[in-house]
């Protein structure tokens, strides 16, 4: 086990590491990265000194290595349009994507997996005509036109839910959620929960004719029990990997949902950003989306490897 | 001696999107109190279907069981001393249920891929015990560690809390006798247990089985594809080709005077005795006939050499040709050597 | 269970057998081929249902001129914002509406078709040419070759794809070139992944080892053996790779990064629509039901190839 979790930890930081090669090379792509950091009115006085500033005029590995040794304390520069720090603006949309992407996780959770469950226990059955329906729908509805209809109707029409903003409730020191969350995350979910139903449900047909499923009504186990302890049992180890690797691209942010809604989170501040042609700030939020996601791939493998025995005992 | 088991006409279909696959088209058979019965027959012909058939084990959709009838006269019945057979196929589920894993224990081919591989050993173990024999946990628990001592696993306490994949092929198909013989059946029922195992983990296998047979008084059935494990440890042997029961005899009987060409060839195809290797049946040539539509004559005409022309307008019923000794074919083949 | 659930060999008459009636005459060609196709099609209603929406879309995107009731591009003002024909102010002329500058939302959308399927045909092409090529080879070398490739698959495989297909495309500038090449080279890894794990698996079987000890040469082997094999599992991924991109496509159009906002496409009018939603909410919803129309075709067509191209999935009924 302590030589799985090290060679994943490995892959991970050679993943971050790829990243950092690519958010750096791909700013060369046109030529000059620093007309990408500026902004396209500065005058070329400031377009050189910006140049000597951040030493575009070194050779290229040099420029990687000092941009690799800032980037793993966190410091991409600074973002010309808000002149801050392109991390500090990140750090402070976080709280708004993890409230998101955790509601939209729950959301995907509670109806996907049931659903997901019931289907592939009942094949063919109405339930499973149904699930299967959702997870089709939840893979080819775009999430952006989801939220537009959603709103249509939920907030204009019905006008339950605020069709834009964030609202938070301050309880005891704590900040908490409030019904604005719902229609995004509700948008948000919907792809995972296609996955996570569709997922479940080959698990379970799959395990169902595992052949030590079969041992074990050969054994006199009830049906119930058998359901319980031997397929759904083992159908929630694979699952824990799709979660985590769902959860990953939940938290990278939602550029989509957040910018329909103007859901102050990473995604907007990306979209934004891009609308500036801020690329310091893109380049960190790349990054950083890329740290959320290895993080999270890696935090799942190991809890992978603790629930399955074949590799908890390696 | 008395019959434990008796199979009537077993008639089993799959009914796919291909058509309908008729994987038993009558078998009939029985087995003895104490005995060893082996089944023998290229795959294909129905030996695992037969089995699954009685202890409705099939995935229904597609199988369906369409006729026959499996009489067993248990005679360890705790409850009402009444010796009246039960017919298997008519159980409901929760009768089926007392007898799988309780009357009749199951061994698998492949204990890897037929055990829990995220259950530990023990906890596979004493589930039987605590379903059938109403233990606590903690009962459960020192059976199953008896258990696995009695079928020669060292260290049993130890490996009772370890997983299938810690164990070796051995030791995992030693495992799985252990859950079949855990409630004290009365009959085995074990497909082709030791044909994913090396020759001398193989000859411990059988010497095992065989010994837990005489000690608990119970009566195998044995599906293998090994012609020289059945010479060796069965007491009578059934063939089967294409879904019917074609020969069953005495087993020196069977070896010495086949008396259906089908086993003939099989018995021809076998190395003589000192030759390497394992005993195969795949070597006879010709291909088994098409399960979605059966022939309404002999199953084995295209392949068999004394085909005449009745054999190619009915099929032939099973008949006694010597004491003990049931063939299918319109005539007899036996060499009636001594 | 199926029947090889005892882990043997699967008899061959039996397996033979399992097919379809055609499978036993042992036709051959080309009509054969439809005719076995149509025979596994017609098994499957939503595979059908499937192939011919898609076939719909493609039909409008290469009869877009003759099918399209007005020039998508033509403003007319006087005309503008109309609602669906079957609103009380709607009229048959446009049958869907119209959007802000009075273009008419139905021939924009069937034009829309054209950039989609462009985008998602040679995205899908550029990706499957080269992720065959290297998975090819990664699979064929093994070794630290094809160590070092995975390695760069894995890699790609666990970015955040939108995120950075979003930061290409803002660095590139918004065209059909650049949309098709951003598509065609994220989308290679995989492409590899499932060419390289073909060929590890036919490794494995022993089945190239055969073939090179009766001695077949390296192109021989991957033209006769390999690349038969693979089409199958390609054909598949491609389908829903196609769909993933066509996906794409209109996410980049609503953040303004795909073709040029003259240019109809679905994403670029949901986008436009977007800015409406509230008083003339069908300028925004047409595009998007296109989109799902669309991909809801090309994912019950990927299933269906799926369970057909994969053979062990024909022979249990579902
Ligand atoms: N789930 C199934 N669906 C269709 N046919 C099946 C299924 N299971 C078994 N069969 C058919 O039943 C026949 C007998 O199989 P089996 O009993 O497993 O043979 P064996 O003698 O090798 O144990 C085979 O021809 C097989 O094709
Ligand atoms: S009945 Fe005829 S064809 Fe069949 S086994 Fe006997 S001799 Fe051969
Ligand atoms: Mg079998």
């Amino acid at each position: 086990m302590q030589k799985y979790i090290f060679s994943r930890l490995v892959q991970s930081l050679c993943i971050l590491f790829g990243v950092l090669f690519i958010v750096f090379f791909m700013m060369q792509v046109t030529g000059d990265p620093v007309s990408l950091l500026l902004s396209r009115h500065a005058t070329p006085q400031e377009v050189e000194e910006m140049r000597e500033e951040l030493g575009y005029n070194r050779p290229i590995l040099i420029q990687f290595t000092s941009f690799v040794s800032r980037a793993v304390v966190g410091d991409f520069g600074r973002s010309f349009r808000h002149k801050q720090p392109a991390m500090d603006l990140i750090i402070e949309r976080l709280p708004a994507t993890v409230e998101l992407a955790v509601t939209a996780l729950l959301i995907s959770l509670i109806l996907g997996i049931p659903l997901g469950l019931i289907s592939g226990s009942n094949p063919g059955s109405f339930w499973d005509v149904i699930s299967r329906g959702t997870g089709l729908l939840g893979q080819t509805i775009p999430n952006f036109w989801l939220a537009l209809i959603l709103i249509l109707v939920f907030s204009v029409n019905l006008g339950w839910f605020p069709s834009f903003g964030r609202e938070t409730w301050h309880f005891m020191g704590l900040t908490l959620p409030t019904r604005s969350v719902i229609l995004p995350a509700f948008s948000l979910s919907l792809f995972t929960m296609g996955q996570l139903i569709r997922f479940t449900r080959s698990a379970v047909l799959e395990i169902r004719s595992e052949d030590y499923v079969r041992t074990a009504y050969s054994k006199g186990i009830p049906d119930r029990k058998v359901y319980i302890r031997h397929i759904l049992r083992n159908a929630s180890i694979p699952l824990i990997s799709i979660v985590g690797v769902q959860f990953g691209y939940l938290l990278s942010g939602s550029i989509y949902i957040e910018t329909i809604f103007s859901w102050p989170g990473l995604g907007n501040l990306l979209a934004e950003s891009i609308g500036n042609r801020d690329f310091a700030l893109v380049q960190a939020i790349a990054f950083f989306s890329s740290f959320v996601v290895v993080t999270l791939n890696l935090l799942t493998d190991i809890a992978y490897g603790l629930a399955d025995p074949r590799i908890r005992y390696e | 001696m008395a019959k434990i088991l008796e199979v009537n006409d077993l008639i089993t279909r799959f009914y796919t999107f291909d058509g309908v696959v008729h994987a038993l088209s009558g078998v009939s058979f029985d087995l003895d109190e104490g005995e060893t019965l082996g089944i023998v027959g290229e795959s294909g012909s129905g030996k695992s279907v037969t089995m699954m058939s009685l202890l409705h084990l099939l995935p229904t959709p597609p199988a369906r069981i369409e006729g026959g009838k499996a009489l067993f006269y248990s005679n360890r019945n705790e409850q009402n001393n009444n010796t009246d057979p039960v017919d298997l196929l008519q159980l409901d589920k929760s009768g089926i249920r007392k007898i799988r894993g309780g009357k009749i224990g199951f061994i698998f081919q492949d204990a890897l891929s037929a055990l829990n591989p995220v259950m530990t050993i023990g906890r596979q173990i004493s589930e039987t015990l605590i379903e059938h024999l109403g233990m606590t946990v903690d009962e459960a628990k020192k059976r199953s560690i008896e258990l696995l001592e009695y079928v020669g696993i060292p260290e049993a306490e130890k490996r009772f809390s370890a997983y299938p994949h810690q164990f070796s092929g051995g030791m995992r198909q030693r495992t799985m006798i252990a859950v079949a013989i855990a409630c004290n059946p009365e009959i085995i029922i074990a497909d082709e247990p030791t044909t994913a195992l090396d020759v001398t983990v193989q000859a411990q296998i059988i010497e095992l089985v065989q010994r837990l047979k005489k000690e608990m008084k119970m009566s195998v059935i044995w599906i293998t594809h090994d012609l020289g494990v059945v010479a060796g440890m069965a007491d009578r042997v059934l063939v089967m080709y294409a879904g019917s029961a074609v020969e069953i005899a005495p087993v020196d009987d069977l070896f010495y005077n086949p008396g259906h060409p089908y086993t003939i060839k099989l018995l021809g195809a076998l190395p003589k005795i000192g030759e390497e290797g394992q005993h195969r049946l795949e070597s006879i040539d010709g291909t088994p006939p098409d399960l979605l539509s059966p022939p309404a004559h002999c199953q084995f005409a295209w392949r068999c050499p004394h085909a005449a022309e009745k054999c190619w307008q009915a099929v032939p019923a099973a008949r006694e040709i010597s004491p003990g000794h049931h063939a299918a074919c319109f005539f007899d083949f036996a060499a009636r050597r001594p | 269970m199926d029947n090889n659930s005892t882990g043997q060999q699967i008899p061959t008459g039996v397996a033979a057998s399992t097919g379809l009636a055609i499978d036993q005459k042992q036709e051959t060609g080309l009509w054969h081929f439809i005719k076995y196709t149509a025979h596994l099609l017609a098994r499957d209603k939503a595979g059908t249902i499937g192939l011919i929406m898609f076939v719909i879309v493609v039909l409008s995107a290469i009869l877009a001129p003759w099918i399209s009731p007005h020039d998508p591009l033509k403003q007319n003002l006087r005309h503008a914002k109309k609602p669906p024909a079957w609103y009380e102010k709607g009229t048959m002329e446009y049958p869907l509406g119209t959007d802000n500058l009075g273009r008419d939302i139905l021939s924009r959308i069937i034009y829309g078709s054209r950039v989609s399927l462009t985008v998602g045909f040679f995205g899908v092409l550029i990706a499957s040419s080269l992720g065959i090529v290297i998975g090819l080879f990664s699979g064929y070398k093994g070794g630290k070759t094809d160590n070092i490739i995975m390695g760069g698959v894995n890699m790609i495989l666990a970015l955040p794809y939108l995120v950075f297909v979003v930061f290409i495309a803002a660095i590139l500038g918004s065209s059909l070139l650049n949309v098709i090449l951003i598509f065609g080279f994220t989308d290679i890894p995989i492409f590899v992944r499932i060419t390289r794990g073909e060929v590890i698996k036919m490794r494995a079987s022993g089945f190239v080892e055969s073939a090179v000890s009766i001695g077949a040469t390296g192109n021989r082997i991957i033209f006769s053996h390999l690349l038969p094999n693979l089409i199958g599992p390609i054909v598949t991924i491609a389908t829903f790779e196609m769909s993933a991109m066509i996906f794409y496509e209109a996410g980049l159009g609503f953040l303004g990064l795909s073709v040029p906002p003259s240019v109809p496409s679905w994403g670029n009018m949901l986008a436009a629509g977007r800015k409406y939603l509230v008083i003339y909410p069908w300028i925004a919803t047409f595009p998007g039901l296109a989109i799902v129309f669309t991909g809801l075709g090309m994912n019950l067509l990927g299933d269906w190839l799926r369970d057909v191209l994969d053979p062990r999935m024909r022979r249990v009924k579902k």
